[in-house]
């Protein structure tokens, strides 16, 4: 049987409708967020976990230039080794029927006894490689598909200058390549980069490795930390022209899952948490109001015998019905949204299988969080309805006091009307509702903002890299350090127009016991096409002697300007010298040290340290220059500027319409939520001064013009408000995403501010339009004729 | 008015507020409606103010006919011809005594100045306090004050009494009264006190939504003579 109290409540929050659903909207739109963030997470999380599990994927990586086979032994005394495997891999330009554009790819040994023992491929479709067959091969999965390739097709590779038929026998996933990313890329482009896997005995065959190898992987036993077994590993591969060795935390595929997660932990915090908070303010607000308008019933039921605690009760579960019914809503809404989230995801990483991880776990967190809202919500009214002396509440409450508001004070007064008086005293009167409400409607603003500014941020990194650094049409990246010959070969070739010489050398920086492993990039005063550009967009300059870090690399290490630092060339001779930070710059992918090519190539003692070279071709050209790059023996890779920013600009698309739409939708609920509570609390209270003013003979309009001008003004100062919050919050997480990888820069398109704002300013005519309707029903003679 | 009647419809019940009632009212003159709870003597004054349109027959103002009148002219009657007191008050708590009459000068053709008006009823001192500030009679003054300002032909009074101790209730209705005399409202009171019929012109008395009786005083009473 239901309860009369109970009864009562139902009643109550009928009455209250369309306002209560306003309220469960936001807290639906928080639990949404945290169930398909924390869905995402689990599920990413564990698929990878299994993933890496079965498939054995490293923790520690390296590559060298040529290790003879008997150093192998060497490994399994590694501190922490559990499993070594060695490969020969090998970068190299692919070619495919009808496909004009070279294509980057890489080639990865199996072994002769059958799988890897580590980082093992699984099979998609069709079989393995036949190991008596040598042209046999595995395909990358997603670069299949996105060439149509299946079991049976042909593919070529420029191997060793010759171009070779590859028959594929079927198509894998890899642990190594989840996220599978080509050289210079951001976004995987599954047109544009592919792994081959090959017979070992073929491939060693091809590249002179016969008896060798150039890349090991290990795996640590459980517990094991990777930094001795890297130092180690480095010593030993040293005479064998060691590149360093990296823990699997900087495995790029690694790390941009990892990224991912760390971005969705943050996105299950934080979001909800401001959703929530909103929705208990708004709970407060309605809650103490309601109480404030029951004082007599209220006073009459302690009269009659109810406790203190039943009658709380009462008005939490008020709450609890409120906050519980959007949760409801909310885990519905977040399990679709994770279910889409996941497909988007995996669009771009890459698992044979997704795990999908609907734990009753995070129900059970969401309904918590509803719980905690509810009761922040909730109690201040509930402590207020303890409080209240039953017979000094069966008499009604005294009047409202009112002040003078301050901006009067100052000598307003005498500009503003009566209407426009009332207005700015009703907010004055309880200040720190106003600014409850300014806060609410400002995060509203600022999740618009961050949602589009955080793409302008990425457009403007592409912008920059794209237009102002990397200038060429064509990166190409040479099998060994050439000399000046294959240098000129390019610039030989018909339709180039410019070619510079990209000289580097991988060397490790260390600076006391912090080091890393960077590349010294040559840097050419006066290139045209490949810079170095500062915060400000101009091209650094270099000295003669000093080196140029990026700022994220001298904070890594911890070196200013003026400091030394120690320097050790990976490659040649491996010389090692002190040498001086000259100056750091602000660039924004990668980092690097910069080096006058020069003192670059002395420091190495005279070898060749052209490792490639950026080419600006003649567009009608183009098909030509493809050609004779995919003909050139001495090319391992090219890095088309064009297929980039396609790439680059289908991601921002499909990531706009998804993300923004999202966005919008929560925006605007907490938009409508708060504004449209705080319109119907406001009717509430000042219903009989507005029915006065209408017997007085004002119209609906001018009436209508008091209640919405406080509306007006809360939005008006939430704008402002919510777009420094929101370039906060993105400064915030920029500075938060700020990797060795890339950086964005902080910028905002002035479009963004005005979308922002008038989403809310949209929000505010909504529920404008809905109060309205209730405003002009209202009944003078009735809102008269009743005591406050 | 002619033949009017009204009838509420309460869920499945029909209430007959009024029963065909036809009254006239003369420019100036100053009517007490009197009956008790129920009689329909609200009602009457809501369609005498624009507040609401009977059922049936015709109210006619100056040979405008209120029946027939939208939602907006009504409005614009009752901003240009009709001052309301109400038992409670009703005073805008945000403003000040003086802000409550501007609230009304404000959107009137020809108002009286503020201060005048709150001069009339005695409050020229407490012009600047806020109704929390300020008695129950004051404020009820101040509503006097707020409705004659703009000048009106009508001033409808319900119960203003109502919610007051004697002596507070007689400075309100010596404001009354001396509104109806000086300015010339054509003024009419509700209350079911009936020691309050003596300061009237006129007395109707309503039982059951009819008109019971009619009489005429020959001399009005003084506010201050009665007692109740």
């Amino acid at each position: 049987m239901i309860r009369a109290l109970d009864r009562k409540l139902l009643r109550d929050l009928w009455r209250v409708r369309s306002m209560a659903l306003s309220i469960s909207a936001v807290v639906a739109a928080g639990i949404a967020l945290l169930v398909a963030a924390l869905t995402c997470f689990d599920s990413l999380e564990t698929t990878r976990d299994r993933y890496y599990a079965r498939t054995r994927f490293g923790d520690v990586f390296a590559t060298a230039k040529r290790v003879p086979w008997w150093v192998a032994a060497d490994f399994a005394t590694l501190p922490g080794a559990d499993r070594v495997d060695t490969r020969v891999v090998a970068g190299v330009t692919l070619d495919i029927e009808g496909v004009v554009e070279p294509i980057n790819g890489r080639l990865i040994s199996l072994p002769d006894s059958g799988r890897p023992l580590l980082n093992q491929p699984e099979l998609q479709r069709g079989r393995w490689p036949d190991r008596e067959r040598a042209e046999e091969a595995l395909v990358s999965e997603r670069f299949a598909e996105g060439h149509g390739l299946e079991p049976g097709d042909e593919i070529f590779a420029i191997i060793n200058g010759r171009r070779q038929r590859l028959a594929i026998t079927g198509t894998a996933l890899s642990p190594e390549y989840v996220y599978s990313l080509g050289g210079g890329d951001l976004i995987p482009d599954p047109t544009r980069f592919g792994i081959l896997w090959l017979t070992r005995e073929h491939l060693a065959t091809a590249y002179d490795m016969e008896g060798g190898f150039n890349d090991i992987s290990l795996s640590l036993a459980e517990d094991a930390a990777p930094e001795p077994a890297i130092a180690e590993l480095d010593r030993l591969l040293e005479p064998w022209g060691g590149l360093g060795a990296i823990p699997r935390a900087q495995q790029t595929s690694h790390w941009y899952l990892q990224n991912e997660l760390t971005g969705l932990r943050g996105m299950a915090l934080l979001l909800p948490t401001i959703f929530l908070g909103i929705a208990a303010f708004l709970l407060n607000v309605v809650l103490r109001r309601l109480v404030s308008v029951q004082r007599e019933q209220i006073a009459m039921l302690k009269a009659l015998g109810y406790s203190n605690l039943r009658l709380g009760v009462h008005y939490i579960q008020w709450a609890l019905a409120v906050s519980v019914l959007g949760g409801a809503v909310g885990i519905g809404i977040g399990a679709l949204l994770s279910g889409a989230m996941l497909d988007l995801y995996m669009d771009y990483f890459r698992f044979p299988e997704l795990v999908s991880r609907w734990s009753g776990s995070h129900i059970a967190g969401a309904l918590f969080a509803c719980g905690a809202a509810a009761a922040l919500g909730a109690a201040s009214a509930v402590r207020s309805v303890a409080r209240l002396p039953p017979a000094e509440a069966m008499r009604p409450a005294p009047p409202d006091t009112f002040r003078v508001s301050i901006l009067e004070r100052l000598g307003l007064r005498r500009w503003l009307s009566q209407p426009a008086r009332m207005v700015l005293r009703n907010l004055s009167r309880r200040p720190l509702r106003a600014a409850m409400s300014v806060v609410g409607i400002a995060f509203s603003v600022s999740i618009m903002v961050l949602a589009s500014a955080s793409i302008d941020s990425f457009e403007e990194l592409m912008e920059v890299q794209f237009n102002v650094v990397q200038r060429q049409d064509v990166t190409v990246t040479f099998v060994e350090p050439e000399g000046r010959a294959a240098f000129f070969e390019l610039a030989a070739l018909p339709g180039v127009l410019e070619v510079e010489p990209q000289a580097g050398v991988s060397a490790r920086l260390r600076n006391g016991n912090r080091s890393r492993q960077v590349g010294i990039q040559g840097l050419v005063e006066g290139a045209r096409l490949q810079r170095v550009v500062g915060a400000d967009y101009r091209p650094v300059r270099l000295e003669r002697e000093g080196l140029v870090l990026s700022r994220k690399l001298a904070d890594v290490l911890d070196l200013e300007p003026g400091d030394t630092v120690r320097v050790e060339a990976l490659q040649g001779t491996r010389p090692e010298r002190d040498m001086v930070v000259s100056a750091t710059v602000d660039d924004l992918m990668g980092v690097s040290a910069y080096l006058d090519p020069e003192t670059l190539r002395r420091f190495l003692g005279d070898t060749a340290i052209v490792g490639g070279a950026a080419l600006g071709i003649d567009a009608a050209e183009r098909e030509a220059v493809y050609a004779a790059l995919k003909a050139m023996p001495v090319v391992a890779g090219v890095a088309l500027q064009h297929a980039m920013l396609e790439n680059f600009e289908t991601f921002v698309a499909e990531n706009m319409s998804n993300t923004m739409v999202i966005n919008l939708f929560f925006a605007i609920v907490i938009a409508f939520g708060v504004i449209y509570s705080t319109a119907r609390i406001s009717l509430s209270e000042r219903s009989r001064e507005l029915a006065s003013m209408r017997v007085m003979g004002f119209t609906r309009r001018e009436i209508a013009v008091v209640l919405f001008g406080e509306l007006g003004v809360l939005t008006l100062a939430a704008i402002p408000v919510g777009l420094g919050l929101g370039y906060a919050m993105l400064a915030g997480m920029l500075a938060a995403y700020e990797t060795e990888l890339f950086r964005m820069p902080l910028v905002t398109d002035p479009a963004t501010f005005v979308w922002a704002a008038m989403t809310v300013v949209l929000a505010m005519g909504l529920s404008a339009l809905f109060v309205r309707r209730q405003l002009d029903g209202l009944d003078l003679v009735e809102v008269l004729k009743t005591r406050e | 008015m002619r033949d009017v009647t009204k009838v509420y419809v309460m869920g499945e019940v029909e209430v007959h507020a009024l029963r065909g009632i036809t009254l006239d009212f003369e420019d100036g003159g100053f009517t007490v409606l009197l009956g008790p709870s129920g009689s329909g003597k609200s009602t009457l004054l809501n369609i005498l103010g624009g507040l609401d349109t009977p059922t049936d027959g015709r109210v006619l103002y100056r040979g405008q006919d209120l029946t027939r009148a939208d939602e907006r002219a009504l409005t614009r009657y009752r901003r240009r011809r009709v001052g309301f007191v109400f038992q409670f008050y009703n005073l805008i708590p945000s403003l000040t005594a003086r802000e409550n009459v501007e609230l009304v000068t404000e959107i009137s053709d020809d108002p009286l100045p503020a201060a005048e008006a709150l001069d009339i009823v005695g409050l020229s001192n407490r012009a600047d306090h806020f109704p929390s500030q300020m008695s129950g009679g004051e404020q009820q003054r101040v509503a006097i004050a707020r409705a004659i300002a703009k000048r009106p032909d009508i001033l409808l009074c319900d119960e203003p009494t109502g919610a007051l101790d004697i002596s507070t209730g007689i400075q309100v209705l010596e404001a009354i009264a001396r509104v109806n005399v000086e300015y010339g409202a054509t003024t009419a009171v509700i209350t079911h006190n009936a020691a309050i019929a003596r300061i009237a012109d006129r007395v109707i008395s309503l039982a059951d939504g009819q008109i019971a009786r009619e009489r005429f005083n020959a001399t009005r009473a003084a506010a201050s003579s009665i007692e109740w």
